[in-house]
């Protein structure tokens, strides 16, 4: 057989469903892929031996009519997993180990999933290049000595690598999407609410959600299916019936209308990526769709405001790390405040504390209505904007990311310019609607570029379907080396 | 408005962060770089807008006030720093 561990998700467990490979056989494979690793540095934690154990145990007694039977899966270290550490990439959560599961990794292991690692991602998922997390950069496998993005980047790195098969990320701001679109795959940020937050480390409540990342639309279809669903634990999570997405997968997106926001076409954003929305629209329009101009006129102010709504949210959230029920605990001080205010000094690194201050100060009395009430304000037109483009059109098709992957170290102390790689994925975020990212080319380094996929509320399915239509088109091939093993 | 070190020194004692005399400046000139940025909304005027309070179309669900797990406190106290059987421990509080 061909190398297993490049096949799609849906491949293997259609493999595995006809009984013509086992289990334990797919685990060692892709525990050889993460054992020859010597420089992605996409894990955090590897949990090899106890998968190789529940693979045995599945293949003992298989249960095949299960969405991913015996699949080994490793997940951003976001997610709490029962025994197992959960850092969220900080110094804060390195000794944590949560005696609780996930709702959403919980959804995964009884569809027949199992853990196969942790993986690196930035510190509280604060960052857009995986350089902000303790346990160090991630290298991006398109090429040594680039960011695979963030802040779900090892999750985007390890799967690019073929060390997982599928991986799960969290999106606050473009966290799933713009490493999906570094690395030349795909990643979905559904809409808020259909995934359940209980259990996943906290950054800003009403901006998270948690998605699939896949190797292909079809898998990204398969993965939602496994995780969605309505959850008492979480007061936001929307209850609705379950969709079967992918076997409702289809490329017949004949009439749909998709909308091209002017907005997006930013002042130096590279030919390259312009060439690539062009090529999207001209195949979708092949596909039978049409293609309508249309204005989110907001969209500028997005930015501005998602960097006072997030590190508002997150400077609550993160309040609760103060030394004294887990996670780390500073020696230093002599009273119970100098003990806090060490602690949190210590155990955050720069951009996390860089967010709690502008957190506070926006919250602060005198503060409050200039800062948080007027971003709140301006976030209510940019969710306006999308909801009157969506009377005229089923979807939106924009580029991913205003660039493609860049160096290590470029971008660390420029804030902005870090900032700016999230132009266009935040605004889906504040207007809690779904986003598809999808492999559209490469740039002249060769370097993947991806193409965002806007949807209604609710609208995975037809978002997923259009995403299937422009993927067979495109017909993407991802053309790596493996530098990484030598 | 312009972050100067003092409200620096003064938010981050809200946020219970000691922040290092060396990295006050170098802090400084970052929130200052993000304010400016931050502050491009006050070139809209939204004197007419209420501010929205949440994204879901619903209203948030409340459970009823019933206990439905308990008796876990050593697995609470498993994760804790510093603990003394069934307590958290903190540096001394009252002399």
């Amino acid at each position: 057989m061909s190398d297993l561990t490049k096949k799609s998700l849906t491949e293997i467990v259609s493999l595995i469903k006809k009984k013509e490979i086992k289990s334990e056989e797919v685990t060692n494979l892709f525990i050889k892929n993460i054992k020859n690793d010597k420089k992605l540095n996409s894990f955090i934690t590897n949990c090899n031996d106890n998968a190789v154990k529940k693979a045995k145990n599945f293949d003992k007694n298989p249960k095949l009519d299960t969405l991913l039977p015996g699949i080994p899966i490793a997940v951003k270290d976001l997610f709490c997993t029962k025994g197992v550490k959960t850092t969220a990439g900080s110094k804060m959560l390195n000794n944590f180990i949560p005696n609780y599961e996930s709702t959403i990794t919980k959804n995964l292991w009884n569809e027949g999933a199992f853990l196969l690692g942790k993986l690196n991602c930035d510190e509280y998922a604060m960052g857009s290049s995986n350089e902000t997390s303790f346990f160090g950069n991630v290298m991006n496998p398109v090429a040594e000595n680039t960011v695979p993005g963030g802040s779900s980047g090892g999750s985007a790195s390890a799967l690019t690598a073929n060390l997982t098969p599928t991986t799960i990320g969290t999106d606050t701001g473009g966290s799933i999407r713009q490493p999906a679109s570094f690395t030349g795959t795909v990643g979905l940020k559904p809409t808020y609410g259909l995934c359940s937050r209980w259990g996943i480390v906290a950054f800003a409540s009403s901006l998270d959600q948690a998605g699939p990342m896949t190797k292909t639309v079809e898998d990204c279809a398969l993965m939602l299916e496994a995780m969605a669903g309505f959850d008492e634990k979480d007061s936001t999570s929307i209850n609705k019936k379950k969709e079967n997405y992918s076997k409702n997968l289809t490329n017949n997106i004949k009439g749909l209308k998709i909308g091209i926001p002017k907005e997006y076409r930013v002042d130096g954003m590279p030919k390259e990526i312009d060439k690539l929305w062009e090529n999207g629209k001209k195949i979708l329009k092949e596909s039978g769709a049409e293609i309508i101009d249309i204005s989110l006129p907001n969209t500028k102010y997005a930015l501005p405001t998602y960097y006072i709504v997030a590190p508002a949210e997150a400077s609550s959230n993160l309040a609760r790390y103060d030394g004294v029920k887990y996670g780390f605990r500073s020696n230093k001080g002599t009273n119970l405040i100098e003990m806090y205010e060490n602690t949190r000094s210590e155990g955050f690194g720069d951009e996390v504390k860089r967010r709690i201050l502008i957190g506070t100060y926006v919250l602060s009395s005198g503060y409050y209505d200039a800062y948080y009430i007027k971003a709140q304000k301006v976030r209510q037109l940019i969710k306006n904007d999308f909801d009157e483009s969506f009377k005229k059109v089923d979807a939106i098709l924009t580029p991913s990311t205003p660039s493609t992957a860049f160096k290590i170290g470029e971008k660390k102390n420029d804030p902005i310019s870090m900032y700016l790689n999230d132009i266009f994925t935040v605004p889906v975020n504040l207007a809690g609607i779904p986003a598809i990212s999808i492999p559209a080319g490469t740039d002249n380094n060769n370097y993947p570029l991806g193409l965002q996929l806007i949807g209604k509320t609710l609208d995975e399915q037809k978002l997923l379907n259009i995403a299937f239509a422009a993927e067979k088109k495109i017909n993407f091939k991802q053309n790596l080396n493996r530098w990484w093993e030598k | 408005m312009s972050i100067d070190k003092d409200k620096i020194k003064h938010v981050s004692k809200l946020a219970r962060i000691s922040v290092d005399e060396k990295k006050i400046d170098d802090l400084t000139k970052d929130l200052s770089s993000i304010f400016k940025f931050i502050e491009q909304l006050n070139e809209l005027n939204t004197d007419k807008v209420k501010p929205l309070s949440s994204i879901l179309n619903e209203p948030l669900r409340s459970r009823k006030d019933e206990i439905n797990d308990g008796k876990i406190r050593d697995k609470i106290l498993e994760n804790s720093p510093k603990k003394n059987e069934e307590f958290f421990v903190v540096p001394k509080v009252i002399e």
